[in-house]
Formats: structure tokens, sequence, C-alpha cells
């Protein structure tokens, strides 16, 4: 009996252990400081992202301006950092983010009272319309927003604990990794709750929760405003990170970034918003390195997603634990026969996208850096270099597209019937 | 100051009618199909650009023309191959998708033609001005555009309420599964519809192109100002749009135009200390918070009017 509590107790609270674990060791393996920046805006994103998919996710709101509470209570924390270091207030920087969840509450509440009435359409552009109305008064209330400078800070003034000042990247590192742990846990406890579940039914039926008796204004009041709490503590750990809250951080580019994060990742799985911080921010990192107009590459992943796999990437992962089932030995060969069927796939999909890109790159030079002569170095690598006035390259591209397309549309039906046949042998060892 | 009233209200009108075009489509194509288009304003950005480089090759009366003619044929096949495919998912769905092709398109045109203005102008031919008020010139460029795009209103009141196929698109509007019925195409008759709604937004950025900035952000400037036009005349109401068109055009300009502010107006008797949000509040000119007043305005209405103005379904 107490052995079943244990084992049952390892297997809830386990993961959390791990993920714990390896938040702690994470920058020994990634020792770099690049990747130590990397890892605490992944780490801020997460939180970010998770906080938006209360909304979308789990209450079914669609927000055009999340940004908002992320932005400013970016600036409150600035502020306040300045006057605790000012007045030498004794409060450690640990503690900051407290002052910028409450600030993201506050504005979750304030706007969240006139937006939230309503759901569906309608909500979605009321909340474009307050993000434009809060970046457009960026512009004239410059005390609190710094114009077009921003709020600057200084992380290392605030009072000491334990001789830690969080000048070194690393220290900022295990702050915002000990925060994001801690979001996570409790936006995962929350779906746990009567009240998650009654987010959920707001978004699959708030007809249905009215004649229940519960009011789905209200439930998408106070999810908002939550939202706007774990809104508020990453925007507060952003403004830590770089020391500086920008206006920037209210825009449409950054409530489009989280939203984009969170839909790539998969909305309809609590871990989606997670994979798809941590790849959107390796993704907006990586990219560049690659192409200028990366940001298009990103869109067509956006689109993508929507038009095939409108669970996101977590959706897809799920569609295969069905195939978990029965003894480890056949789990291990259904998955690995799959696996050979993607990657036959894979392999005419790779010629169609590699043509795409550099179809659209040669397009991009010749239209716009026609001034540096018609040598392109493809992926920005000098060991690819094309000739863009010459018509092989385009013409190579335009085969390797259409080729490849109709090669991966080939494969189809063979993955479809290794999927099948997988399925039901599955199934077979499931009963 | 009579002449700031007569130049500012023939460029409110102006802007309002431009705002127009854009709203009519934008409402005809939700009250349709229940989707609100994000990418609206992005086919009035593609509208301009596209007018930009069919003038530099085959002059501006072409451009005008094939513009919204290759942006209309664009947007049937966006619905046909993108919308239609993510209808089943759901309305969110929908929106996220026009979303993303907001996004693709603002990046296709930064990737062909650069993220500075382009050198878009106004035509030779109407280079010229067209009558003096007091001491302003109003250019004819302004007044082609003005009576460019009354036309064009005029001639979709008369498509939709004079023609058989105007009927066909009120009758679907109302009742899809009876016109349907009735032998009628009823998907087809959406592609039509976003089309032809995205052909009138190409149409608005081919002629303000011209006049205004060609620029990879303008979807971005002019795409919440276009929901907020839409939301305040009333979700699906042509006439809610026009008159909040107008009203949004007017109040733009007659802002930019104002150098009120607080302390200007209540004199010098209380000035609060620099540095502070009061003093922020305090001196900003309404020419300053021009940019924010239409979005006070939704909010405003969305409190005390859900319907909008002339809207009957509450949003």
């Amino acid at each position: 009996m107490s052995n079943n509590t244990m084992s049952a107790r390892l297997k809830s609270y386990g993961i959390w252990i791990a993920a714990a674990l390896l938040l702690l060791i994470l920058p020994f393996i990634f020792s770099s400081g690049a990747s130590h920046t990397t890892m605490c805006l992944a780490g801020i994103m997460i939180i970010f992202a998770l906080s938006y998919n209360m909304l979308l996710g789990q209450t079914g709101m669609l927000s055009f301006g999340h940004a908002v509470y992320y932005g400013l209570a970016a600036f409150v924390t600035a502020h306040s950092m300045n006057w605790l270091a000012k007045n030498g207030v004794p409060i450690p920087l640990l503690l900051v983010p407290v002052v910028g969840g409450v600030a993201g509450l506050f504005f979750g509440i304030l706007f969240g009272s006139v937006s939230t009435r309503r759901g569906g359409t309608a909500f979605a552009m009321i909340s474009l319309g307050l993000a434009e109305l809060v970046y457009s008064s960026s512009l004239i209330l410059r005390s609190f927003f710094g114009g077009e400078e921003g709020i600057s800070t200084d992380r290392t003034k605030l009072l000491r604990v334990f001789g830690y000042n969080f000048g070194p990247q690393i220290q900022v590192y295990y702050l915002i990794a000990a925060w994001t742990l801690l979001c996570v846990v409790l936006m995962y406890a929350l779906t746990r709750t009567p009240f998650g579940r009654m987010c959920n039914a707001v978004r699959e039926n708030p007809e249905r929760v009215e004649f229940v008796g519960y009011n789905p204004q209200f439930v998408r009041f106070i999810a908002f405003s939550l939202a706007g709490l774990f809104a508020g503590i990453a925007g507060s750990l952003a403004a830590i990170n770089i020391e500086l809250a920008q206006a920037s951080f209210v825009g449409a580019a950054q409530s489009g970034a989280v939203l984009l994060a969170a839909y790539i990742g998969g909305v309809a799985f609590f871990v989606g918003p997670i994979l798809g911080a941590i790849l959107v921010t390796l993704l907006s990192i990586k990219l560049s390195d690659f192409s200028e107009i990366w940001l298009l590459y990103f869109g067509i992943l956006f689109i993508t997603i929507i038009l095939f796999a409108p669970y996101g990437l977590s959706g897809l992962l799920m569609m295969h634990a069905q195939f978990w089932r029965g003894p480890i030995g056949g789990r291990i060969s259904r998955l690995l026969k799959l696996l050979g069927a993607y990657v036959v796939a894979a392999i005419p999909a790779i010629i169609m996208i590699a043509g795409a890109v550099l179809l659209i790159e040669m397009i991009h030079h010749v239209s716009q850096k026609a001034a540096e002569g018609p040598m392109m170095h493809f992926l920005r690598r000098p060991y690819l270099t094309v000739n863009t006035a010459s018509a092989i390259p385009w013409i190579g591209a335009l085969i390797a597209l259409f080729a490849g397309f109709f090669a991966f549309r080939f494969t189809w039906p063979t993955v479809a019937s290794v999927w099948h046949k997988a399925l039901a042998d599955a199934q077979r060892s499931g009963s | 100051m009579a002449e700031l009233i007569i130049i500012s209200t023939l460029n409110g009108v102006l802007y309002g009618m431009l705002l127009f075009l854009m709203a009519s489509g934008l409402t005809l194509i939700f009250s349709m199909m229940g989707v609100l288009n994000f990418a609206h304003a992005s086919f009035y950005m593609l509208g301009a650009f596209l007018g930009f480089q069919i003038s530099q090759w085959a002059g501006f009366i072409p451009a005008i023309i094939l513009a919204p003619i290759i942006a209309g044929g664009l947007g049937a096949l966006i619905e046909r191959y993108g919308l239609r495919t993510v209808h089943k998912h759901g309305h969110v769905a929908e929106l996220l998708f026009t979303f993303g092709l907001a996004f693709i398109i603002e990046e296709t045109i930064q990737m062909i033609w650069g993220k500075l203005a382009v050198d878009y102008r106004v035509p030779s031919f109407l280079d010229f001005s067209a009558f003096t008020v007091y001491a302003t010139n109003y250019p004819a460029y302004k007044a082609f555009m003005l009576l460019f795009s009354i036309a064009i209103f005029v001639g979709l009141i008369f498509l939709l309420t004079r023609t058989r196929a105007g009927l066909i698109i009120q009758a679907s509007l109302t009742h899809p599964n009876m016109v349907g019925m009735l032998g009628h195409n009823v998907p087809r008759v959406f592609m039509m519809v976003f089309g032809l709604g995205t052909s009138l937004a190409a149409i608005a950025g081919a002629i303000a192109g011209a006049a205004f900035v060609t620029q990879s952000n303008m979807a971005a400037l002019l795409g919440p100002i276009l929901f907020v036009v839409v939301v305040v005349g009333g979700l699906g109401s042509l006439w809610g749009a026009f008159v909040a068109s107008l009203l949004i055009g007017l109040l733009q300009t007659f802002a930019i135009a104002s150098d009120w502010s607080l302390s200007k107006f209540l004199g010098s008797s209380y000035t609060p200390a620099s540095g502070t949000i009061l003093y922020d509040v305090w001196t900003v000119t309404i020419a300053q918070i021009g940019p924010i007043l239409p979005y006070l305005l939704l909010v405003l209405v969305l409190v005390f009017r859900p319907t909008g103005l002339f809207g009957t379904r509450d949003t």
C-alpha cells in the first residue's frame, strides 16, 4: 500500500524534480556565454507563452495584445528597481518579479474588466485595440515609458543576499530558472483545479456553462487577470535580464511573437507552449545567422502549422502516444518502423524546402542587393556561392522545388500505410 | 481658421473615403463568412506596391487597373486554397490564418522591395494644383483620389442593390443555405466576395500609395484603425462602416491640425512639475494624441454601445 502511494507520488512529483535537476545542470552542459543568454531568453519566453496559453489554449480567448501586461510590468519593474536602489530599501532582486506579477495582475484586472465581456472575435479585436492604445501612449507618457531610449536600470544595485549581486549572466540564469520552474508548476496546478476545468468549459461551450450556473464572463475575467499576472512576471524577468524596459516590449511584434510561440508549440497540450517558446527563441537567434529574411520563413512555418498541424508540434508528438502500448519491444519496433517511413518522406521534403529557400534567397538578392553584384552567399556561407545572373541555379531551384514536392507526395501513401499497420498492431497488443 | 476647417474637412473626407474602400470589403467579408480578415490592410499595402511596380513599367493608369485585379485574384486564391482549408478548425484558426498571412505578406514585400519607402509618385499629369482655398493650394491628385473613391463607392452600392450578383451576395449574407438550395454555388460566391473585398483594399492602396508613403509598415499602421472602423460602425453594417470611416477620417485630420493642450486651454495658472506623468498629460497637444483617438473611441463604443453605431448584432 505504502509502496503504491510512493510510486504514485514519484510519478507526479518525479517529473518536476527531474525538471529542476535539468535546469540546475543545463548551464554546465551548454557552458558558453551565448548559450546562457539564450537559455535566459527561453525561460522568460516559456513563462510568457504559458501565460498566453491560459487564454488561448485553456479558455479559448485569442488575444492580440498580450504583450501589454508583459511590457507594462517590465516598466513598473525597472522603475521600482531604480526606486529600491535609490532609497536603499532592503529587498533582494530575487523578489523583484513579485512586483512585476502584481503590476501584470493590476493591468490584467483593469483592462480585463473592459475586454472580457465578450469572447471570440470581439475579444480578439478589443485586445488589439487596447494594445494599440497602450503602444501609442508610450510616445506620449514619456516620464513612464522613457521615450525612445526606454527606462534603464541596474540589477546589481539592490540588496545582496549571500554576496550574490546578479552581475554575471549565470546568476541571472538561476534566478530566471527558479522563477520559470515556479511559474510552470503554478500554471500546471491551475489547470488541475475546478477553476481550470471551468476555463476549458468556457472554451468549449459558454452557453452550457451558463446553464450550469457559472458566469462565463467572470471565468474569462479571472483567467485573463491571472494570465496578466504570469505575463507580468515574465516581463519583469525580461527587464532584469537586459536591465532595460523599452516601448517595443508592449508592441505588436512582441504580442505576435508569443502568439506564434504558443501556437507553433501547440495550444491543446500544457507542454506545447514550452516547446514552442524554446523553438521560437532558438530559431530567432540561430536563423538570423543564415538569412536576412528569416522572419519570412518563420511566417511560412506558422501558416504551415495552421494548415496541416492545427495542434502544433506537441500535437504531432502526442499522436505517437497511441503506439506506446503493450510489451516494450513492440513499442520500440513500431516507432522505429514509423521513423524509417519518416526518413523516406523527409528526403524529398528537404529537397523541396532547399529549392524553395534557394529561390526565395535569389529573389531577395536580385531585388534588394543588385549593387553587390550577381554572386550570392547562400545561407551566408561563402562555400555556397551562387551566381544569380546565370540561369542554372534558377532552373535547379525550380526543379528541386517541384521534383521534391511530387516525390514527397509520392511517399505519403507509404507513410500512411506504415502508420495504419503500426496502429493496428498497437491496438492488438493493447487489448 | 475657415481655411483650416475647409482644408481639414476635405482631407478628412478623403481619408475617410479611403478607409471606407477598405472597411467595406472587410465588413462584407465578415458578415458573409464570419471571418475578420486580419490581412485586409496587407492587401492595401500589396495594392500600393503592385501599383508602384506596374507604374514603373507601364505607367500610372495601367497600374491602378492591374494592381487591384492581381491583388483580388490573389485574395480569391487564398480564400479557395487557404481559408477554406482552415474553416473546419473554427473561427480562431481562421483568424490566426489571416494573422499569419499578414505576417507573410509584410515579409514578402520586404524581401522584394526592402524596408525603406519606395519612390511611388503622383503621376505628372495629375501633379498640379486643382484649386486654391484662401492661400492653400489643393493638389489635383487629392481631388482625383476623392472623386475616384466616391465613384467606386457609388459603383459598389449599385452592384449590391441593383444587380443580380448583388442580390445573390445579399441573400448569401443572411440565408446561405437557402441560396445554396436555389442552385447557386455559395462557396464560389464567398470566394468572389473575398476577391472583391481584397481588390477594393488594393484600389485604395494603389491610389493612396502615390500620395502618401509606400513602405512595408503601412499595413501594420493602418490595420488596427480599420478594425476600429468596422467595430465602431457595427460589424457587418455597410452604412455603419461608411459613417465610421468618415468620422475617424475627420477626427484624425482635425486632431493633427490642432495644437491645443490642457496647459494652453487652462492657461499657465498651474504647471505640474516637469518629469511627472501629470506634466506629460498637461502639455500633450491634441495633435500628439491624434493616433490614440480611434482606439479611445473603440473602447468607449465597446463599453457603451457594444453593437457599434449601426450594428444589429452584438459583437
